[in-house]
């Protein structure tokens, strides 16, 4: 038996911090710097926010004499993506006064702030909370929002599965004060561990934790990707239970074989009852045996993929103290959103909105976030976010729904959708400048690509063929990049690697196709394949399969052979 | 042509070669007698002065800036010279009934602010106006030194000379009223008041004719006033190599302050923390083309820059004079010149608000188009004009830590009024039109008022929002320098904390090093409500008033418009509070930190 290896860096931040308080409370009133400790840093995940600083300026700020131009990121948590025009209201606001005047729809149906200063983030989380949102464990080693598919359609099916969404995230929200003392000036309390967090304990868990509950035929929020998903089974019209998928991921560091991307496994069934109950134990299941020595390899995909999905199932079995009964039948068609208007069964309508990259903003030709604050002020629906970072103005009632049109109609954003179906199907993460981690651009880059390649889109003729397109700046794959028939994934300056395969439902992994491309090879490399299928495909044959009948990609069958079976033409330059 | 290493400008050398080859061989002989003899302009001949029975007199000042000062040392050696027994006062010590002893009185006396007097002749000043003394055995006269583009001009000096006459004593020669350029006119003053006052002035009248020569030589205006003087001044400054230009802004900021680093290698200059340093500007390109076109002139004509010594137009505008700031006397001068209906009833007394507003933004060119629409000669633009001022700037580098450099903390000028983007003269001046490896022409300008403790065990507080933080970089590398022995507090403001805190990483350096132990820091843009330095004093009342208590000494530096007024609100609000006193108390404990020198302020 070899020496045990030696816990994570993390793992003893946490049990310093006292219940995630750490030294934040006077690192926030030390103006010299606009930054916090590096401890406190890593706590301050837990709350919801994430120390950053602006990388478009970095080289010259040492030139002026001044520190790095330090900001703070605010993840504010949506359970199952629904916000009231209140909060939508309050979050514009606090984005015009404190941030950069823009919000980011996340790909986990969540707001994100960028560039809050030190002297502003407590008065900006006091904002948000007087808004009845918080952002305590929107990050951090817990579990993070739990997303819901916000799908219209059959709204009392959907009712159902937010109210499980709802219910799992309150349960398993941290219980420390710390949030309330720091961030609210809450009186202090004296920390006992089972009163203090009764689920998490002091080491929470060995890595971030993320549920999503999906409704078929829609897979729009890639259960997948997920360390934990419930597929809503519907009977007659009915939600009757749930089946439970475990151990999917998609973060992994370039050139480190032993990092990837993982699909989760479906492993059982539960009632509607029981999510919470299942939830819970998983997580449990993962706080014990999850590996704490290294953050590379901690995530539950890890412990699932090491150990075996049979001795997950026994295992949890064991914590339940009873057995999931066998998956039941569904099927998922697709991962997008379907845009533009339509009538639900109670005569409510509801809009989907275009938002390209989830980043809700003003320019003078397109004034977004103002039309939607118009919006806002007369909407008596709600709103909800999709995890392709979009918007769904909901439930507006038939009263309403002339006005809402008309305000659509002059802020521009009718017409939000009558794009090509490859820019209505992408996903970019938000990369530079605020992400410490991106190694190319994603966000601001990704449009430019899609126009491009619109142009050979146009004369294949696919101007109407959906085919899934992500980007982000690095393999950490924030846009899921590694499930999308199309994902470009940062690897330096302008420099990607290009992956294919991947299923039209998020059902399977992509692979590697080449390596470093910029952005004339990008186009130069996609546009021969894109007529091919225009030409060659079978009848509703999507792209991802495609390319793999063929032969441009093998097939990827699960995460511990994404890195095998790459062509030698991938990797030579 | 005089040799290069002459202590001369190129313009002086120029023009002293001119005159020196006028010159008869026995003019050459007797004035190389008279400046040997350690005099200089409007000093009668030391042979003369001996001559004359000795009368007493008092030569009383009150400066900020050093000017009134070195004037009332001059003066006192020139009445030595000329036989008066001499001893000079500053108003800082002395109150007015002490005039009762005093037989014969020369004032030399600044403004400041908007027509206040300097910050150490105010007792003197408030005294003076709220009594009624009775000195009608006193004879005197006023020089009084200001700044014509300031509304109150010389408020001070007129002040001190209406209640010296209300007192009874005898005005015996009158009142003169200097701009920046005052040198000449101060001289002249002088001379002619010596003249006034009794037995002396006989012999200094021998000297008459010497100092109608000289005079007419204008060699004053060379800077060769005093002997004692250093040899580098305003009139002739020391040509330092600009080493550094730091922009001190972040991208995305509205401000843009600069730090500016100049070499004093071989100049002999010193100088100690609390300083200002004199910089000598030109005017921009555009600015002189903007006038020409104004005036309708070519500039090649050649003007008369003073007696004797003439240039091109477009080259006097360029260096010699104050092309942009608008003035009442220069609206006056305007006025006679064109006879404008338009411009004579703006300066009309019921034109007051009226003539405040057409200043605000307008320059000299500005007023030609508007009231000399046909242009102006050459020589009658020529006459409008003053010449171009120095500024001072607070030195922003401990000579400890920086030898031979003395670094500068400046904010550039910028503004659109009028339908014209505009700029300051010398921080412009700096910003543009100095290049890395160039010279700043610079001299030192002394400020008694403004030093750290003497012990580098006292606790300094200092509050320096925006540029005002110059001299306390400039302290605290010296309290660093020294062993940092004293506790130091600074409070630090601007726009925005991300773009705008200046010398960010330097003040993190000196609290790793503990030359610096606390920093407040107030940003005004970052929220929708403004926080300004005396709201963050207020924060920290408590701890603040302690450290008075302990003897700190407080130091206030920047903008006087706002800032100094705010500050000095909430100093005495926080000691008012944490004494548990009253509002009387605060004020008392606070002129008595005044007199005691442990608050001090260099605000502009
Ligand atoms: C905003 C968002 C991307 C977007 O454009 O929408 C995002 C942005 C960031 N992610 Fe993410 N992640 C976002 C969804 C995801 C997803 C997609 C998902 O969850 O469905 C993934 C892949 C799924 C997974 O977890 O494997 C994802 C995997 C990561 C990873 C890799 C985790 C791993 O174990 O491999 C990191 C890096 C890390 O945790 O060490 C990361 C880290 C980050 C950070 C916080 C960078 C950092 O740690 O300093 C990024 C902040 C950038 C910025 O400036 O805002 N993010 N991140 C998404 C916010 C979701 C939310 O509201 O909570
Ligand atoms: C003792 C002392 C120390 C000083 N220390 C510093 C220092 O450390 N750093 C520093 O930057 N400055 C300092 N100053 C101020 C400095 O001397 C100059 O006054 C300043 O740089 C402006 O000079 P300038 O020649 O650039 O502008 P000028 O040519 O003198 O123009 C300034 C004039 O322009 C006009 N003006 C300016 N802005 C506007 C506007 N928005 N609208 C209309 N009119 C406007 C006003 O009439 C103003 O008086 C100090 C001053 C003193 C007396
Ligand atoms: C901030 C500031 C305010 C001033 N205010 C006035 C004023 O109101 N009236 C005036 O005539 N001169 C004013 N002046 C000009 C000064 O009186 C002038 O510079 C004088 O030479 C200073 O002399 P001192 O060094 O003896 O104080 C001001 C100068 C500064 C820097
Ligand atoms: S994928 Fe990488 S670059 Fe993009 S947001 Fe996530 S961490 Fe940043």
């Amino acid at each position: 038996m070899s020496e045990p290896k030696p816990l994570a860096a993390n793992e003893g931040i946490k049990t310093r911090s006292n219940y995630l308080r750490g030294t934040i409370a006077e690192g926030l009133a030390d103006l010299s710097t606009g930054s916090l400790s590096e401890d406190d840093q890593q706590l301050i995940k837990f709350h919801g926010s994430y120390q950053q600083d602006d990388r478009d300026l970095r080289p010259d700020r040492r030139k002026h004499r001044l520190e790095k131009a330090f900001s703070f990121m605010l993840r504010i948590r949506v359970p199952g993506g629904v916000a009231s025009s209140g909060q939508w209201l309050a979050t514009d606001a606090i984005a015009e006064t404190y941030a950069n005047g823009t919000i980011k729809l996340t790909t986990r149906q969540a707001f994100q702030l960028h560039g809050i200063i030190k002297t502003n983030l407590k008065r900006t989380m006091k904002g948000i909370n007087a808004a009845a949102m918080d952002t305590i464990a929107a990050c951090g080693d817990v579990n993070r929002n739990v997303m819901c598919n916000p799908n219209p359609h059959l709204s009392s099916v959907h009712a159902a599965a937010l109210k499980t969404a709802q219910d799992i995230s309150c349960h398993l929200t941290p219980s420390t004060r710390a949030y309330h003392e720091i961030w609210l000036d809450g009186e202090k309390v004296e920390s006992s561990e089972e009163e203090i967090e009764p689920i998490y304990g002091k080491t929470y868990l060995p890595r971030k934790f993320k549920i999503t509950i999906a409704v078929p035929p829609s897979n729009d929020v890639d259960i997948f990707a997920n360390c934990l998903s419930f597929i809503a089974i519907v009977e007659d019209g009915k939600l009757v239970g749930y089946n439970v998928a475990v151990g999917g991921g998609m973060g992994m560091t370039h050139g480190n074989e032993a990092t990837f991307p993982r699909l989760a496994d479906v492993i059982g069934y539960c009632t509607v009852e029981q999510a919470v109950d299942v939830a819970e134990k998983v997580l449990l299941v993962q706080r014990d045996y999850g590996d704490r020595t290294d953050r590379k390899h901690s995530r539950l995909k890890y412990t699932i993929n090491d150990r075996g999905v049979d001795w997950f199932l026994a295992e949890l079995n064991k914590y339940l103290g009873y057995d999931l009964e066998p998956v039941r039948p569904y099927v998922f068609t697709d991962n997008g959103d379907r845009f533009g208007w339509v009538e639900d069964e109670n005569g409510n309508f509801h809009y989907t909105l275009y938002v390209e990259g989830g980043r809700v903003t003003d320019t003078r030709e397109y004034p977004m976030r103002t039309g939607l604050r118009e919006i806002a002020k007369i909407h008596d629906g709600d709103f909800r976010l999709t995890a392709n970072q979009n918007l769904i103005i909901a439930n507006i009632s038939s009263k309403k729904r002339a006005e809402v049109e008309a305000l659509l109609e002059k802020y521009g954003m009718a017409q939000s959708h009558e794009r090509s179906a490859l820019r209505l199907s992408s996903i970019a993460c938000v990369a530079l400048p605020t992400c410490g981690l991106a190694l190319a651009e994603a966000e601001r880059y990704l449009p430019t690509v899609l126009t491009e390649l619109e142009e050979t889109m146009e004369d294949a003729g696919l101007r109407h063929d959906s085919i899934t397109i992500r980007m982000t700046g690095c393999p950490n794959g924030c846009g899921r990049p590694f499930i999308s028939e199309i994902g470009f994934v940062g690897r330096g300056p302008d420099r990607y690697n290009l992956y294919l395969g991947g299923g039209h439902a998020g059902q399977r992994l992509s692979k590697l196709y080449r390596q470093d491309l910029d952005a004339a090879e990008i186009r130069e490399t996609l546009s021969p394949i894109l007529h091919h299928y225009a030409k060659e495909r079978t009848e509703g044959e999507h792209f991802g399969d495609f390319v793999i009948r063929s032969g441009y990609v093998a097939a990827t069958a699960q995460g511990n052979d994404f890195h095998r079976n790459i062509k030698p033409e991938a990797t030579q330059g | 042509m005089l040799p290069e290493h002459a202590p001369f400008s190129p313009a002086q050398r120029q023009s002293l070669a001119g005159l020196i080859t006028s010159f008869t061989p026995a003019q050459r002989f007797w004035l190389g007698g008279f400046l040997s003899a350690g005099a200089g302009a409007g000093a009668a001949p030391a042979a003369v002065a001996s001559s004359g029975a000795s009368t007493p007199l008092t030569i009383l000042y009150g400066s900020e800036s050093g000017n009134s000062e070195k004037l009332a040392d001059l003066s006192a050696k020139k009445a030595k010279q000329a036989g008066f027994k001499t001893v000079v006062k500053n108003m800082a010590d002395v109150t007015p009934s002490d005039l009762g002893k005093v037989e014969n009185l020369l004032v030399i006396v600044s403004t400041w602010g908007e027509g206040d007097p300097p910050e150490t002749a105010t007792p003197f000043h408030k005294a003076m106006m709220a009594e009624t003394l009775s000195l009608p055995k006193l004879r005197f006269s006023v020089c009084a030194l200001g700044d014509t583009s300031y509304v109150n001009f010389c408020q001070t000096g007129k002040d001190v000379d209406a209640r010296l006459e209300a007192y009874g004593a005898t005005r015996i020669f009158p009142r003169q009223d200097c701009d920046l350029d005052y040198e000449d006119l101060h001289a002249a003053w002088l001379e002619n008041a010596l003249k006034a006052f009794g037995p002396a002035s006989a012999a200094g009248s021998n000297g008459g004719a010497g100092v109608e020569v000289i005079s007419s030589l204008d060699l004053s205006g060379f800077g060769l006033g005093s002997a004692a003087a250093a040899v580098y001044d305003k009139k002739n400054p020391f040509q330092g190599e600009l080493l550094e230009r730091v922009l001190l802004n972040g991208e995305g900021t509205a401000k843009e302050t600069w730090h500016y680093e100049i070499s004093l290698e071989g100049s002999g200059l010193s100088y100690q923390p609390g300083d200002a340093l004199g910089v000598v500007p030109v005017n921009a390109p555009d600015v002189v083309e903007g006038l020409l076109k104004a005036a309708r002139l070519k500039g090649t004509e050649t003007v008369e820059i003073s007696a004797g010594v003439s240039k091109p137009l477009a080259d006097a505008l360029r260096e010699d004079f104050d092309i942009t700031a608008l003035s009442r006397s220069i609206l006056t001068k305007l006025g006679d010149l064109t006879k404008s209906k338009k411009l004579a009833k703006l300066l009309s007394e019921q034109g007051a608000d009226q003539f405040r507003d057409y200043l605000w933004g307008r320059w000299i060119a500005d007023a030609i188009r508007d009231f000399a629409a046909k242009g102006l000669p050459a020589k009658d633009l020529v006459s409008l004009l003053r010449k171009l001022p120095a500024r001072l700037y607070s030195i922003a580098s401990s000579p400890l830590a920086h030898e031979d450099e003395v670094h500068l903390t400046v904010a550039s000028v910028r503004y659109h009024a009028h339908g014209l983007d505009r700029k300051g003269v010398t921080s412009t001046y700096l910003a543009d039109l100095v290049q890395k490896g160039g010279k700043v022409p610079v001299y030192v300008n002394e400020n008694k008022n403004f030093r750290l403790p003497d012990s580098a065990d006292t606790p300094i507080i200092m509050v320096g929002p925006g540029t005002g933080v110059a001299p306390f970089r400039a302290f605290v590398e010296h309290r660093g320098a020294q062993g940092n022995a004293g506790k130091s507090w600074l409070f630090f403001g601007d726009q925005r904390y991300t773009y705008d805190f200046l010398y960010q990483t330097e003040w993190q350096d000196h609290l790793a090093s503990k030359a610096l132990t606390k920093l407040d820091v107030a940003f005004s843009r970052d929220q929708p409500e403004k926080i300004y330095v005396q709201h963050k004093l207020t924060e920290r009342s408590k701890e603040l008033y302690s450290w008075l208590q302990d003897g700190a000494h407080f130091y206030v530096c920047g903008d006087a418009s706002r800032m100094a007024q705010d500050v000095h609100e909430a100093l005495l609000a926080v000691i008012e509070k944490e004494s548990g006193n009253t509002r009387a108390f605060a004020e008392a404990y606070v002129e008595d930190l005044k007199k005691t020198k442990r608050y001090q302020r260099d605000v502009y």
